[in-house]
């Protein structure tokens, strides 16, 4: 009887060439994770509830201009600045899957995990949810649906990894590479997202991310990310 | 010819300060002087319930309405959004733990410099920090999503095993309050003993029985004024390094984050001379309205309000010195986002605010504190004291949701507006503080009289051959 691997380091590889900004894994991420839409004023005060967000940066000067996406979700530092700060472990490292992992019932919503995260991934629970008809009937039932004062943030849809390792578990055998697929990757058209365990040396991710290509938005910080970003063309974007 | 002469003997040097003024060394009968503290106490005339009803209903209003508002709806009613986390709230509440490093600076620190002017004001500045502490330790609750779990950040055993995590800055803050809060009530309950019992006996009825409880049977032997004197001695050095680590401590909320602006190892002094900048002018404009409206003119003399203008002055300098040297490094560090942030403030929308700043707190103590007649003039101090207050609270509303607006990805800036409610808190705040400081003038003698008549049975003026020198007899 073979156990589940523990000591998983789940990484995602974005590969920068590929993304033409259609923002289809952020309506995935929405459906899967049951995060509600909050109008357009809301989101003009900067409140958008997106785990994932595009980020498009203009490059060049017009007429000879392109626009740069960068998808932009919860890196999963290994040094993540978002632990430390948070005064009651609301906001804490998973030593086995190697996540940050939020816990809804502790945190008492002091919003300090969201300052100090540099890429502002944080998402605010500002007031209660509210899932117009007819998308209340489609809340996924693996998947907490957070009230107001909390903060939130992508998971690598850790619901999906749980899972497949329940999955491999009963099948008695280990976790393949592609058994975890989170709604983000699932869901783009142009395969940006690559996700898997990268202390598994044989998966894909482990060989994308030694790519010359790879680098970590904002690796100055030694945050030390789990997110892989491989640069796009001539672009140093990122 | 004669009258000349008597005139010569009793010639001062006109640079020295008369210590008569300072010192209170025209001294009135001890009776008298009781009488003139508890005479206003004792008096609440209709103009006195008027203030107190119309800041209790501000206290109800603005404060615990809009308060209980934002529980019911959400955090989602003030202005704060993604990537200002913190804003009116933390600002306000960085205020107020400045304000009330005012009672400790002024008492303690100048209690055990053995500054003698200090005696008629220390009282009135410790009462404001316990006061100011109060109204600031709201904020940490109040700025929660959810409010009512306030208590997970207490380290209360609980068969779910949660726990606080002593890495986070906001447990220290937790800590650092409290014990400061209750570290300072006991230091200004200590001095108040003998004039509790002081009270006592010259009262009846519901305060008498009040005094009765609260001065512990003082009886003013001379063994309970050693211990009474030994007591006082080691809280003021006590109390002295813990004023220190607070503001150091609520500094570090800021320093000890990513966040740009924030991530500045001089923030623990800066604060902290920040705080006691405030704290101080804040004393003079308190002290200013306790002396006018309860006439304790004989107490509160212009000399002790020129005394504490210098120390303004004195603190505006190291303030200057510590924005400068933070301001440099920043600029000539040339990091980009660090550069956004100058300009922020330079031609950004916060621009009227920091150049607000500057003025209320560089610009106009620098040019008119240097004059004896401006530090002087109580209307003058009044309004330079309450223009500081304006600055700094500007400072810190500038390092908090101000420098939150920028960030390293230019994709998640914003600007932050804050909205009524959360101006109504803050000013909701404000009256709490002058509300708890108004009942608190008719129950609590604001002067330390026995610490006045103390000063004034160990300093004597005397005549040596031509000149009147001011002599000073050791204590204890």
């Amino acid at each position: 009887m073979s156990e589940t691997k523990t000591g998983h380091k789940w990484t995602m590889i974005v590969d920068l060439d590929r993304c033409t900004g259609c923002q289809a894994c952020v309506v995935a991420c929405h459906a899967e994770n049951n995060v509600p839409t909050v109008g357009p004023e809301e989101v003009g005060m900067g409140r958008s509830r997106h785990w994932i967000r595009i980020e498009r940066y203009w490059d060049g000067e017009y007429p000879d201009i392109r626009a740069r996406f960068i998808p932009i979700m919860c890196q999963q530092c290994g040094h993540a600045p978002c632990e430390p700060v948070c005064p009651v472990f609301a906001s804490y490292h998973s030593d086995t899957e190697n996540l940050n992992v939020q816990v809804y019932n502790r945190c008492i919503g002091t919003r300090y995990c969201a300052n100090n995260c540099p890429y502002s991934v944080r998402v605010y629970n500002w007031f209660d949810p509210y899932f117009p008809e007819p998308l209340e009937q489609q809340l996924n039932p693996d998947v907490t649906v957070r009230y107001r004062g909390i903060m939130e943030k992508c998971t690598f849809c850790i619901q999906r990894i749980k899972r497949a390792e329940d999955a491999a578990q009963a099948e008695g055998r280990l976790l393949h590479d592609g058994d975890v697929v989170p709604a983000c990757v699932q869901a783009c058209p142009t395969k940006v997202f690559t996700f898997g365990d990268r202390n598994d040396e044989h998966s894909e991710v482990a060989e994308l991310a030694r790519s010359r290509r790879g680098f970590h938005v904002l690796e100055d910080l030694g945050t030390d990310p789990s997110v892989v970003y491989l640069k796009g063309g001539e672009s140093h974007a990122g | 010819m004669q009258g000349d002469l008597s005139r010569l003997r009793n010639f001062v040097w006109p640079h020295q300060d008369d210590p008569k003024e300072r010192l209170l060394l025209d001294p009135i009968p001890q009776e008298e002087m009781n009488q003139i503290m508890l005479r206003p106490m004792m008096k609440a005339g209709p103009g006195y319930w008027l203030t107190v009803a119309l800041l209790a209903l501000v206290v109800a209003g603005a404060l615990f309405g809009y308060w209980f508002y934002m529980i019911r709806w959400g955090m989602g009613v003030a202005g704060i959004r993604r990537p200002v986390g913190w804003g009116v709230f933390i600002a306000t509440f960085v205020f107020w733990i400045g304000i009330s490093h005012s009672g400790t600076f002024v008492s303690a620190i100048l209690r055990v410099f053995n500054a003698e002017y200090r005696r008629p004001i220390t009282r009135a500045a410790e009462l404001m920090t316990s006061f100011s502490l109060l109204a600031g330790a709201i904020f940490p609750v109040l700025h929660l999503g959810r409010p009512w779990t306030v208590y997970y950040m207490l380290p209360i055993p609980n068969q779910r095993l949660l726990w606080d995590n002593f890495q986070s800055p906001l447990s220290w803050d937790l800590l650092a309050i409290t014990t400061y809060l209750l570290s300072s009530t006991i230091y200004v309950y200590l001095p108040m003993i003998p004039d509790l019992a002081m009270a006592r006996d010259r009262t009846k009825g519901w305060r008498h029985v009040l005094y009765k409880l609260t001065s512990l049977g003082w009886r003013g032997l001379e063994y309970e004024w050693h211990y009474l004197h030994k007591t006082i001695n080691i809280f003021a050095f006590a109390i002295i390094p813990i004023m220190f680590s607070v503001h150091t401590i609520v500094s570090w909320d800021f320093a000890m984050a990513k966040q740009i602006g924030w991530r500045s190892s001089i923030f623990g002094p800066y604060f902290v001379v920040g705080a006691i900048f405030s704290g101080v002018s804040a004393v003079i404009a308190v002290l200013l309205v306790v002396r006018k409206t309860m006439n304790l003119q004989y107490f509160l003399r212009k000399e002790h309000f020129e005394a504490l203008a210098k120390l303004v002055l004195i603190f505006s300098f190291s303030w200057a010195y510590f924005f400068f040297n933070d301001y440099l490094i920043e600029w000539y560090g040339g990091e980009w986002v660090g550069h956004q942030l100058l300009t922020l403030q330079a031609r950004g929308p916060i621009a009227p605010l920091w150049y607000g700043m500057i003025f209320f707190n560089i610009v106009v103590p620098w040019t008119t504190l240097w004059s004896k007649k401006v530090r002087q003039s109580p209307t003058a101090l009044f309004f330079i004291a309450l223009g500081i207050q304006v600055g700094m609270y500007l400072e810190r509303y500038i390092i908090i949701p101000g420098f939150l607006q920028r960030q390293r990805l230019p994709f998640d800036w914003g600007e932050y507006n804050p909205q009524p409610v959360e101006l109504s808190i803050a000013i909701g705040t404000l009256a709490l503080f002058c509300l708890l400081y108004v009942l608190a003038s008719r129950v609590i003698p604001l002067i330390p009289v026995w610490e006045v008549l103390e000063g004034q049975l160990s300093h004597s003026r005397r005549r040596i051959g031509k000149t009147v020198v001011t002599s000073i007899a050791e204590l204890e």
